[in-house]
């Protein structure tokens, strides 16, 4: 094996892999929210709107301190 | 005090706000005068024969972009930072001791460095690396300065009440691991006064002098390594940050999609470091080195625009907004200059345009529709939405800052269409030939037919300083204007007439 076809066997094997990768985090965005304790992102999406000092925070780190 | 109700506290933000105006002022006047020197080159002796050695074209242009980079939107990163991470970690500077300190110690430690570098780069005191000019004392301090940006994000992410990381703070940190590593291979460099020569004798010379630890084809690697991404981690990541948080904030509007912003950004810190082969093209670096810097730079579009179309889509139904705040304005136009660099800076990265682009002032046009479109704008933009807030008061004058927009759109039109056209006409110029392959040009009938866009950069430039100047006016007097209620200060900033 000469060194371009090394070349392109590397190239297709590292574009499947980023492809599937991609995928695969695009996939567990949308699939986290399903399951038990699952976080659906959209509810980060207003954090700045809520950023008084004493509003609720989204997870707070006491209620996590409790359980 | 006990009874006092917990606020935030902007001592530090407030003072990385000055000199945020301050060093953009210095900077973007140099930038004037660079360019009418460019245009008009009797400008290098504007203070006579005597002092020409300080002010010529080459001592002053790492001045610019030092001033610039390092000064402007360095501290307009620190300024929203210590306001931003306050806010979406709600947890407040004062109730730290240590980070109140370290803060603080971070500022002046950061001006005491700004003078190092404005004093040592004025004396022609530099190593040459392009936006690594810095002798090794300085890198030092840089190192140090750095270090406690990293304590005050670690610091304060430790004591939040938020256990979630708003979209913003994982692009601030980006910035800070970027930019960390990046400075650190970067200037791997040894004092001359530690080096020896081949027969073993003493090289000596000034102690703050030193020499890279690269050479060659590796140095220009790892510099353009540096350099890109120093435009990824320095003019690209924070400024997102920054978006993300006061375009919501000051719209009243929720994140379009959260789940983009955040594939946005693990494709944006994935694709950018493998892009910086772009600079190189044609050069001594291996051949795969170049088209895999050209491919990563064509797919970098993606993770770019699915930042920049999240914020318009933000807008959504809310358009009205973008006519009637001048702030709204200043960020709608900086993300759409954002998507226009990032659409414009692949093409360039293409080695066939390259080869055109490469050396002319299409290059510089492509920095400056970045430059003073998204990260000028948006920084601008960022001071306008914090200036009521810290200082309690309405900023003072709406109709300077709608005059302030116009004035500077203006200015960074003409600053990026003269240079289009000159560059694509120095390029063309350049390769031009006759049948038997001598150039049809000479160097210097480039200069006669440049001139005129020289000319008209000068002054886009000129009324962009125009505009800067009545910002800064603008916060100065924000700081006596009408008091306003913490009610005023929800979302869309309190102006006066
Ligand atoms: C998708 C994103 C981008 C790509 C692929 C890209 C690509 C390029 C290319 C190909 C060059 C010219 C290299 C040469 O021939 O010398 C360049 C130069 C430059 N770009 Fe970009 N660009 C992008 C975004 C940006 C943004 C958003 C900014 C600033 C806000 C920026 C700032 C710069 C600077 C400062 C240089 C000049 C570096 C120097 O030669 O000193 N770029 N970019
Ligand atoms: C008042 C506005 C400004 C003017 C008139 C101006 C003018 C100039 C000039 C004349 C040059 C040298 C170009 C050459 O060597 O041919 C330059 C370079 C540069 N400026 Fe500016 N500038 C301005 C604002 C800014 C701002 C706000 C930034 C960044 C935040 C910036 C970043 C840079 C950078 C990175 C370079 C180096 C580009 C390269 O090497 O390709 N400039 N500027």
């Amino acid at each position: 094996m000469d060194i371009a076809e090394f070349q392109a066997y590397g190239y297709f094997a590292s574009t499947l892999f980023l492809v599937v990768v991609l995928y695969a985090y695009i996939y567990h965005l949308y699939s986290k929210k399903k399951n038990a304790d699952g976080i659906d992102y959209e509810q980060y999406s207003n954090m700045a709107l809520h950023d008084d000092i004493d509003d609720t925070p989204v997870a707070s780190i006491r209620d996590d301190k409790k359980k | 005090m006990e009874n006092r109700p917990l606020e935030y506290d902007y001592t530090v933000t407030k003072m990385f706000m000055f000199t945020t105006i301050l060093l953009g002022i210095v900077g973007m006047l140099i930038g004037v005068i660079l360019a009418f020197q460019l245009a008009f080159p009797g400008v290098n002796l504007f203070l006579g024969e005597g002092l020409a050695e300080y002010t010529n074209f080459s001592r002053l242009r790492p001045l610019h972009t030092d001033a610039v980079i390092f000064g402007f939107t360095l501290s307009g990163i620190f300024a929203t930072w210590y306001y931003v991470g306050q806010r979406v970690l709600k947890v407040s500077m004062a109730e730290s001791k240590l980070l109140m300190f370290l803060g603080k110690l971070h500022f002046w430690l950061y001006l005491v460095t700004v003078a190092a570098v404005v004093v040592s780069l004025f004396a022609g005191v530099t190593t040459s690396k392009e936006y690594a000019e810095f002798e090794w004392p300085i890198d030092i301090a840089i190192v140090v300065v750095w270090v406690l940006f990293g304590l005050g994000i670690f610091g304060l992410i430790g004591i939040r009440r938020e256990k979630s990381l708003y979209i913003s703070v994982w692009y601030y940190i980006a910035t800070f691991l970027g930019i960390a590593m990046l400075y650190l291979f970067n200037n791997m460099e040894i004092p001359t006064m530690l080096a020896s020569a081949p027969d073993g004798s003493h090289v000596g010379g000034n102690w703050y002098h030193s020499i890279s630890m690269y050479a060659g084809t590796n140095d220009a690697l790892v510099q353009w390594w540096y350099g890109h991404n120093a435009v990824a981690f320095g003019f690209t990541v924070p400024i997102v940050a920054m978006i993300y948080y006061f375009l919501p904030k000051e719209s009243g509007q929720a994140i379009y999609s959260y789940k983009l912003s955040l594939l946005s950004f693990w494709g944006l810190m994935f694709l950018y470091l493998w892009a910086g082969g772009h600079h190189l093209l044609y050069s001594t670096v291996p051949d795969w080195v170049q088209t895999m810097g050209s491919i990563f730079s064509v797919i970098l579009i993606l993770p770019s625009w699915g930042s920049a179309i999240n914020m318009l889509l933000t807008m959504k139904g809310e358009w009205q907004q973008v006519a009637a705040s001048p702030l709204i304005k200043f960020m709608i136009l900086a993300s759409t200059f954002y998507m226009f660099s990032t659409l414009e800076g692949p093409i360039q990265a293409i080695k066939s345009v390259n080869a055109i682009a490469h050396f002319t002032d299409w290059i510089v046009g492509h920095v400056h529709d970045g430059v003073l479109g998204w990260v000028g704008f948006m920084i601008m933009a960022a001071l306008f939405h914090m200036a009521p807030r810290v200082f309690k008061r309405e900023i003072y004058s709406k109709s300077l800052m709608t005059t302030q927009f116009w004035i500077q759109t203006l200015g960074v039109v003409l600053y990026f269409t003269s240079m289009w056209i000159a560059g694509i006409t120095q390029g063309m110029m350049w390769r031009a030939h006759d049948e038997f392959g001598n150039l049809a040009y000479s160097f210097i009938d480039t200069v006669t037919v440049l001139h005129p866009y020289y000319t008209i950069r000068g002054v886009g430039g000129l009324l962009y300083l125009v505009g800067f100047l009545m910002f800064a006016y603008n916060i100065y007097k924000t700081m006596s204007a009408r008091p306003v209620e913490e009610s005023e200060l929800q979302s869309a900033s309190p102006m006066g007439a």
